[in-house]
């Protein structure tokens, strides 16, 4: 190790507790065709330091799939599906039910036991016994999320899943780790230098990321388990950035400039086995692998404008995917593969588009001013993005459809540099 | 072949208040991005002739160290020419001597675009450098994209001003 990283090292904290200022999201839009859902408190999980259930709702109501309802002055609370008055909730028009009870255990953990209920058909449709210590009770709680989710709604939830982002507050520059709802975030790294471009690789235990620590941009990987120091990989004369995980995590696409010009190369996530995938006298960069590991989308000015360009994930020919504008960048492809958001130059403003891969059609997802650096969520279905409000920098999300938004801020702070983190358990 | 430059605490601490935002420089009007005195000044001061006028003393281009650029451009404007002519005869002069060109960028569009755009920006004035005579091995050229603005209002007049080639001499960064 070299001076650098141990001064990265001295910098590099990982907070036992959770940073001081939270995330938090303001839902700005919603959604057509939700669902009504009753979530019951859990009977006796006033007993857990926090309120499994209430974090379930806002969960499912954040995601604007849901409306959950009024659930004041049920009494007993119903444990056991038995116990349950179909015909009342029928009334209220619930179509979902969600009931469950909370137990110590004599070890000192807890154990939460959810059901979850088909009003109409006065039926079961599924539920899950969880053993968690008193530190697990938000992750469990995103997990019955997910699990309501992925019943009523057909597709995977990623309330349990984290994002990563940057937050700026005068010139002191912080990496975090948050849930998906902002909340439970911890830094990763701390710097008095920029940091940008965070990238998880797919199995969420790595981070590679560009940290201006040495007075130009360098291409880290960082553990996320706290006993090993960040590493540089790409550390070449001139200028070293836009990291991005092939999908099997065993390569990492990097641009560097050490041979004249900003160019795409590939190498292990270790920084060896470096070879060069684009040859042009042009900008490439922004590298994006699919899901199917086959192509890698990019920027490139080789047209005059930069523009996104698709070609084999090994390098070889590229063709043109955007044609409308002069302006279009930061390709991401979603995990289903069907969309391409990237930003777009429009009269002056930057703004968020998807592009349906089958019909070449785009559309703008967004109105804003200075949108930037967007990032799928793991289930292709939101979309994690950079934006300002009244100049400070804020981080929302649209639905690929464009019809729910959210806005995650943090007081008096800048954030950017969203990256939404895989599935868990993937 | 891993080439780091490594910053003591101390310098990174001095660099951070040295790349605050300073209100009187314009464009046009390019100002010293260090707080170090260039290192031409030092060394040609006392012989300079006190009578030649103070625009054309080597010391005083030296001096400047910051080219501008309109938006989405890379090239260098004529009015540039004398300063890098000065510092290229500087580095031809003093081939013991390294520079590290930053290229930089107006906050508009994609980091990681600004990055690229910047390398460019950098790599022109190296490129120009080394046309007028300095050694390739004496220059590094890197980008800071948008993440260092010199200027933090989100207006043209300051756009202006992070729309800028920096040259930095070995020890000023």
């Amino acid at each position: 190790m070299n001076r650098a990283a141990l001064f990265l090292a001295a910098l590099l904290v990982f907070l036992a507790g959770t940073a001081r200022a939270q995330l938090t999201i303001e839902i700005t839009g919603g959604g057509a065709n939700q669902i009504p859902i009753a979530i019951l408190p859990f009977v006796g999980e006033t007993m857990l330091p926090q309120s499994v259930t209430e974090i379930v709702e806002h969960d499912l109501s954040r995601s604007g799939r849901f409306r959950t309802l009024f659930v004041g002055g049920v009494s007993p609370l119903p444990a056991e599906p038995s116990q349950v008055n179909f015909a009342d909730w029928k009334s209220r028009l619930a179509d979902a039910l969600v009931i469950g009870q909370t137990q110590r255990l004599p070890d000192g953990r807890f154990e939460v036991r959810f059901r979850l209920l088909d009003v109409p058909k006065q039926t079961q449709i599924g539920g899950i016994v969880f053993t968690l210590t008193a530190a697990q009770v938000r992750l469990t709680a995103h997990k019955i999320a997910d699990f309501i989710y992925e019943k009523l709604i057909g597709e995977r939830g990623v309330f349990s899943t984290r994002i990563a982002y940057v937050v700026k507050q005068g010139s002191r520059f912080e990496l975090r780790v948050a849930d998906a709802d902002g909340q439970g975030a911890q830094s990763i790294l701390i710097s008095p230098e920029p940091i940008m471009s965070p990238a998880w690789s797919p199995d969420g235990t790595r981070m590679a990321y560009v940290s201006f620590q040495n007075k130009k941009p360098i291409v880290f990987v960082q553990s996320l388990s706290a006993s090993r120091q960040p590493a540089p990989v790409a550390n070449y004369r001139g200028s070293n950035s836009a990291p991005a995980w092939s999908p099997d995590g065993r390569q990492l696409a990097v641009v560097l400039t050490k041979d004249g010009g900003s160019q795409i190369y590939l190498m292990n996530p270790d920084g060896s086995n470096l070879r060069r995938i684009t040859f042009s006298g042009a900008i490439d960069t922004e590298p994006f692998f699919t899901r199917d590991g086959q192509f890698i989308y990019f920027t490139s000015d080789r047209g005059g404008s930069p523009q996104i360009y698709r070609m084999p994930a090994g390098g070889g020919e590229a063709s043109r995917v955007t044609f409308d504008g002069d302006y279009n960048v930061s390709p991401r492809i979603s995990p289903d593969g069907k969309t391409l958001a990237y930003i777009a130059r429009n009269s002056g403003r930057f703004q968020l588009m998807a592009m349906d891969l089958d019909t070449r059609q785009a559309q703008p997802l967004t109105d804003g001013q200075n949108d930037e650096s967007p990032s799928f969520a793991p289930n292709s279905r939101m979309i994690l993005y950079a934006s300002d409000v009244e100049n400070r920098g804020v981080l929302a999300a649209v639905s690929s459809d464009g019809r729910v938004k959210q806005r995650l801020t943090i007081q008096a702070a800048d954030v950017r540099e969203p990256s939404w983190g895989p599935f868990l358990g993937n | 072949m891993k080439k780091a430059i490594f910053p003591a605490m101390a310098l990174a601490l001095l660099y951070g208040c040295a790349s605050t935002p300073t209100e009187e420089a314009k464009p046009g009007t390019p100002t010293p991005s260090a707080a170090t005195p260039a290192p031409g000044a030092a060394a040609a001061s006392p012989s300079a002739p006190t009578t030649a006028p103070i625009e054309q003393t080597p010391s005083d281009l030296l001096s400047k160290r910051s080219v501008f650029y309109d938006y989405d451009k890379y090239d260098i404007k004529d009015e540039y020419r004398p300063i890098l002519q000065a510092h290229a005869k500087y580095l031809a002069q003093n081939r013991g001597k390294k520079m590290l060109v930053q290229g930089n960028c107006d906050e508009r569009g994609s980091r990681e675009y600004n990055i690229a755009l910047g390398q460019r920006r950098a790599e022109g004035v190296k490129r120009t450098l080394l046309l007028m005579g300095a050694a390739g091995s004496q220059i590094e050229a890197v980008s800071l994209g948008e993440e260092k603005p010199r200027c933090s209002d989100h207006s043209e007049a300051c756009w202006s001003q992070n729309r800028r080639g920096d040259m930095l001499y070995g020890g000023e960064y």
